[in-house]
């Protein structure tokens, strides 16, 4: 039915859109007969097993069909299915199939995926393959167990979250954050769990054997605002990074308040009252389980840190410590019943800062990338697991009891928030308008760890459980879908503010930070202790103290200005050479500047150039030859946003990024040929494959000018803040494709640019440049006048870029990669 | 008894109020409340030691964490005007009106010269401690210095060199080799000026 309806979709280029659609059907039916296969299978399994326990297994691959004990000689079995063999992690292996191809159907339709977000779409599916399998008539495997929920599907989520965490305007906006989460989630709870206990006390409604403390539980399970339905709603409306922060830091910190609750009234739910000392103990308990997890979190952070200090030889688990400790991090809050989400996101924030500054750049890439991809199947697939479980029931559907809960919880979710804005604006510098204060109302959605909790309830003491599943599963389902859904066209029909995509220039900087003095230097004049002041007194400290222990080698001393800058002018030189070949820079590039430090640091996220530069007409033609050739192929990657895309970093530019880039480094270029300071070598033809798709054999180097036309300092000289070095090995840049439609791939390509470390300068032949791309090799002897800077062979950053050859050292520095 | 506090309160209020000269002046001025004038007045009494109800450069410089600031002395200057040796009271609370949250709902009142804690006045004193020579630009040199004290030493002249061409390349729009102040302004048209360049307390 619904395969008839899917193939009758009107659109245009229909071929594609229904073979799409066919795909994603026949998938959906495949995995639900295999899935049916396999709950089919093992009731029969563990009866065969216990009749086969009785006798002796002579070898895995014998034929299960042993009536007699005596054995006959059969013959040999050449080939057999033993499913039960590999059961269990084969239908794990099916689900995490299922979810990503769920995935990447998805974006096969863009128009299906703009109207409804991806959630949505999840849950329907769940709820197909769920149906499937109970069509077969076959019991639907209990999916969203609390168990696996808890443990294995929310840590990469939470710590993903955490890890990027952008933590300035967290911190910035943390009283007003802590007051949504602990205030707003308490006043949800008592007020939805009151009212309903008061309309369930109403003649008329069969409710009345549902008690105050059952209500209140259920109220404490419903309040909590979900990060992962938030998450994965909020990343496709690109809301400004105020709005966001606010309500995804309220959906992480409630969980404190949550945990005390749902432990509270389950305890008491059996004695059926609730004392003053028992409030109080709540008080205390609600202290403990968020001070307890941010610091169970905060200890392995700096643990992992430390231990990040010295993986300068074995590179390639550093990754693995990032998340062996993270975890464990969460499980050992989870041990005490303390706030493990809270300890996971300490435990990431904590971390990063010196993580980021030890591990080697494939380190850094790799953690990312797991942490998304971790986190993305973990959604996909809590999202399918809520279809799945709405379908296996068992369900106590009453009107009466479901449609009181959505109501209230909306009614209270505003009433909430319009009050708590109410009090808070009187302490903000930057009051919230009625617009946020409506989209934070409007995006407080529930999600599977309200269904998780509510599913971990004892069936003894709670016989009113399956009315309450129902009641979380059609409240979920109301604000994922309802809400989720109509959130954007709201936002873009109140106009409210977008995510700013700008990068942040040097120069906002260099100001913001002498803007912080300025601000440190009045706060103390005034004999204020104010927020500058704290913040100033914990960033000495930091640099005194902690960065000395946590971080490997001579980079604690870096300033954060410096990082900055590398950074800026390493992502500028990389893009000159995808640009356009051996375009000379001007002497504010990156020539004299030591690049060891290549390190991303946290930074904001990148964005368009904002100043375009004037062309003439010549040059206006070249350029729109270019981009018409390169925008063609990156169409089909800039369809839809998804926070999955590495993009927030500087080194993983977007394409248009890229584009305007090269716009201006062709004006450079124009300068540059007006300033005869330095060779300016011919640009290689604009789009020229090779130029942009050969990797880098090995071998062809160029030395810098020595002595002969004046030049500029050597810009493959590395200069170090203390010690430089002699000698340094030779770098090797791969310029793969940057055009590949796969925006995963070129992220990657440019991440290795990244892992060598090095600025542009000077090149000897064009012809050089087209196939072999930018290969560095700092010659001891064109080092001009700055020669006697550079002292001893140990360059520790560039060290640092070299040392991690990768798990494997050859492919990617030998074979051209062409066409 | 509360009340009895509260009178006391309004008392010595009142009492250090009329101490100062023009208090009303000010405060129209400044827009500052007089609690805040008060706490400010206690405040300069208190780094005014020898009472001689004016402040020189170092009765501002006994103030230690000034000292540790990088831009300190900078920002001692800013209190000074040209010439003068010392600040009263009047010119250290019109400078610090500057740092003021803005008040959103001020109607705009045209006869009124613009209020000293917008977002303009903020980043023209904030201007001012960059261009010290007070020639309307931030030159080359200008920025150099600041960069150098900001950056503590811990940077080669080159690295040094090589920002301050940056920072001026890319705010510089008309080439002169000098910011001036809108390109300043411009250049800071995404950072939330009220926000970060306010003291809460001066509300």
């Amino acid at each position: 039915m619904s395969v008839r309806v899917a193939l009758q979709s009107p659109t245009g280029s229909r071929s594609f859109l229904e073979r799409g659609l066919l795909l994603l059907v026949i998938l959906i039916f495949l995995e639900g007969t295999v899935l049916t296969l396999g709950a089919a299978s093992s009731p029969d399994i563990s009866a065969r097993d216990n009749a086969g326990g009785l006798h002796d297994h002579q070898g895995i691959e014998g034929s299960y069909d042993r009536t007699n004990y005596t054995y006959t000689k059969k013959a040999f079995p050449v080939l057999s299915l033993d499913y039960h063999h590999i059961q269990v992690p084969f239908e794990i292996s099916l689900w995490v199939l299922l979810a990503s191809l769920m995935k990447l159907g998805f974006h096969l339709i863009p128009r299906l995926s703009s109207i409804v977000p991806e959630s949505c779409l999840l849950i329907v599916v769940g709820l197909l393959v769920g149906g499937l399998i109970k069509l077969a008539g076959e019991e639907v495997p209990p999916v969203l167990d609390s168990k696996l929920f808890f443990l294995c599907l929310l840590p990469p989520i939470i710590l993903d979250a955490g890890y990027f965490l952008p933590i300035r305007p967290f911190m910035e906006n943390i009283g007003t954050i802590l007051m949504f989460a602990v205030v707003g989630t308490l006043w949800n709870a008592f007020f939805v769990g009151g009212l309903l206990y008061a309309v369930c006390q109403i003649e008329g409604t069969n409710l009345s054997h549902v008690e105050l403390l059952p209500c209140l539980l259920f109220g404490s399970i419903i309040s909590a605002v979900d990060p992962v339905a938030v998450l994965a709603v909020f990343e496709e409306i690109h809301i400004n990074e105020l709005l966001h922060i606010l309500v995804f830091g309220e959906s992480l910190l409630n969980d404190a308040v949550t945990v005390v609750l749902y432990h509270l009234f389950e305890e008491y739910s059996g004695a059926g009252e609730v004392t003053p000392m028992d409030v109080v103990l709540g008080v205390i308990c609600f202290l403990i389980v968020s001070l307890g997890g941010i610091a169970v979190g905060a200890i392995y952070g700096i643990l992992a840190a430390f231990t990040s200090r010295f993986t300068s030889h074995t590179r390639v688990i550093e990754p693995l410590f990032v998340f062996v400790y993270s975890y464990m991090a969460y499980l050992s809050a989870e041990m005490f019943h303390l706030s493990g989400i809270m300890a996971l996101i300490a435990c990431g924030a904590v971390m990063r800062p010196y993580v980021e500054a030890n591990v080697s750049h494939k380190s850094h890439t790799t953690i990312k990338y797991f942490l998304k991809m971790w986190s993305s199947v973990s959604e996909t697939l809590i999202f399918i697991f809520l279809g799945v479980a709405t379908v296996a029931g068992p369900h106590a559907w009453n009107w009466t009891f479901v449609s009181v809960t959505v109501i209230l919880c909306l009614v209270s979710r505003v009433i909430g928030v319009v009050g708590l804005t109410f009090i808070i604006n009187k302490f903000r510098i930057v009051k919230l308008t009625t617009k946020d204060q409506f989209i934070v109302a409007y995006g407080g959605l529930r999600g599977a760890i309200a269904f998780s909790l509510g599913y971990l309830l004892d069936k003894d003491h709670f016989p009113m459980r399956t009315m309450f599943l129902t009641a979380i599963i059609t409240e979920i389902f109301f604000t994922v879908f309802v809400q989720g859904m109509t959130i954007k066209p709201l936002v873009d029909l109140l106009a409210v503010k977008k995510k700013q995509e700008a990068k942040r220039s040097i120069n906002e900087e260099i100001h913001t930070q002498f803007l912080d003095h300025l601000l440190t230097g009045i706060e103390d004049i005034c004999g204020h202790y104010g927020h500058h002041h704290w913040k100033d007194k914990l960033n000495r400290f930091n640099k005194k103290y902690i960065k000395k222990c946590l971080i490997a080698g001579e980079r604690y001393k870096e300033p954060q200005l410096i990082a900055f800058y590398h950074k800026m002018e390493f992502k500028q030189a990389i893009e000159l050479v995808e640009s356009g070949g051996g375009v000379k820079l001007p002497s504010a590039m990156p020539s004299q500047v030591s690049m060891q430090n290549i390190q991303p640091k946290k930074l904001p996220p990148p964005v368009a150039e904002r100043a375009l530069p004037q062309f003439t007409k010549g040059r206006e033609e070249e350029i729109r030859k270019i981009l018409r050739s390169n925008l063609q192929k990156t169409r089909q990657r800039l369809r839809s946003y998804n926070r999955h895309t590495l993009v927030a970093d500087p080194f993983e530019d977007g394409w248009n990024d890229f584009i305007l880039k090269k716009q201006r480094m062709i004006e450079l270029e124009k300068k540059m040929t007006e300033m005869s300071n330095y060779l300016t070598v011919p640009a290689a033809p604009p789009d020229s494959p090779t130029m942009c798709r050969a990797r880098l054999a090995s071998g062809s180097d160029f030395k810098a000018e020595k002595g002969g036309a004046k030049v500029i300092p050597d810009p493959n000289a590395f200069y170090n803040i203390k010690a430089s070095s002699d000698g340094i090995p030779t770098i090797q840049v791969d310029l793969a494709s940057p055009k590949s439609p796969d925006s995963v791939n070129m992220l990657d390509e440019f991440s290795k640019w990244g892992a060598t470390g090095q600025g542009l300068g000077q090149r000897e032949g064009a012809d050089r440049d087209e196939d072999q791309g930018l290969m560095m090799k700092p010659s001891s002897a064109g080092k001009g006048e700055k020669g006697e800077e550079e002292g001893g062979n140990k360059n520790p950053g560039l060290m640092r870029c070299l040392s991690d050859p990768g798990p494997s050292n050859e492919d990617e520095e030998d074979e051209p990669f062409l066409p | 008894m509360l009340l009895f506090c509260l009178s006391v309160e309004m008392g010595s209020t009142n009492s250090t109020l009329s101490k100062i000269p023009n208090v009303e002046e000010l405060m129209q001025e400044t827009g500052f409340t007089p609690a805040h004038i008060v706490r400010l007045y206690d405040r300069f009494e208190a780094l005014d030691k020898e009472k001689t109800g004016h402040l020189r450069p170092q009765d501002f410089g006994a103030i230690n964490r000034l000292a540790m600031n990088p831009i300190g002395d900078r920002i001692i200057g800013a209190f000074f005007s040209p010439g003068q040796e010392t600040v009263d009271f009047h010119s250290f609370v019109r400078i610090l009106a500057h740092f003021r949250p803005a008040d959103k709902n001020r109607p705009k009142d045209p006869s009124m010269p613009e209020p000293v804690n917008n977002r303009t006045s903020k980043l023209k004193f904030a201007f001012q401690l960059y261009d010290q020579d007070k020639d309307g630009k931030i030159s080359r040199a200008e920025l150099l210095q600041v960069l150098r004290s900001m950056l503590e030493m811990q940077v080669t002249e080159e690295q040094l060199e090589s920002i301050a061409d940056r920072t001026i390349q890319e705010a510089d729009l008309d080439k002169d080799d000098a910011i001036s102040f809108e390109e300043f302004r411009k250049s800071l048209e995404k950072v939330n000026i009220d926000h970060k360049m306010s003291i809460r307390f001066l509300r």
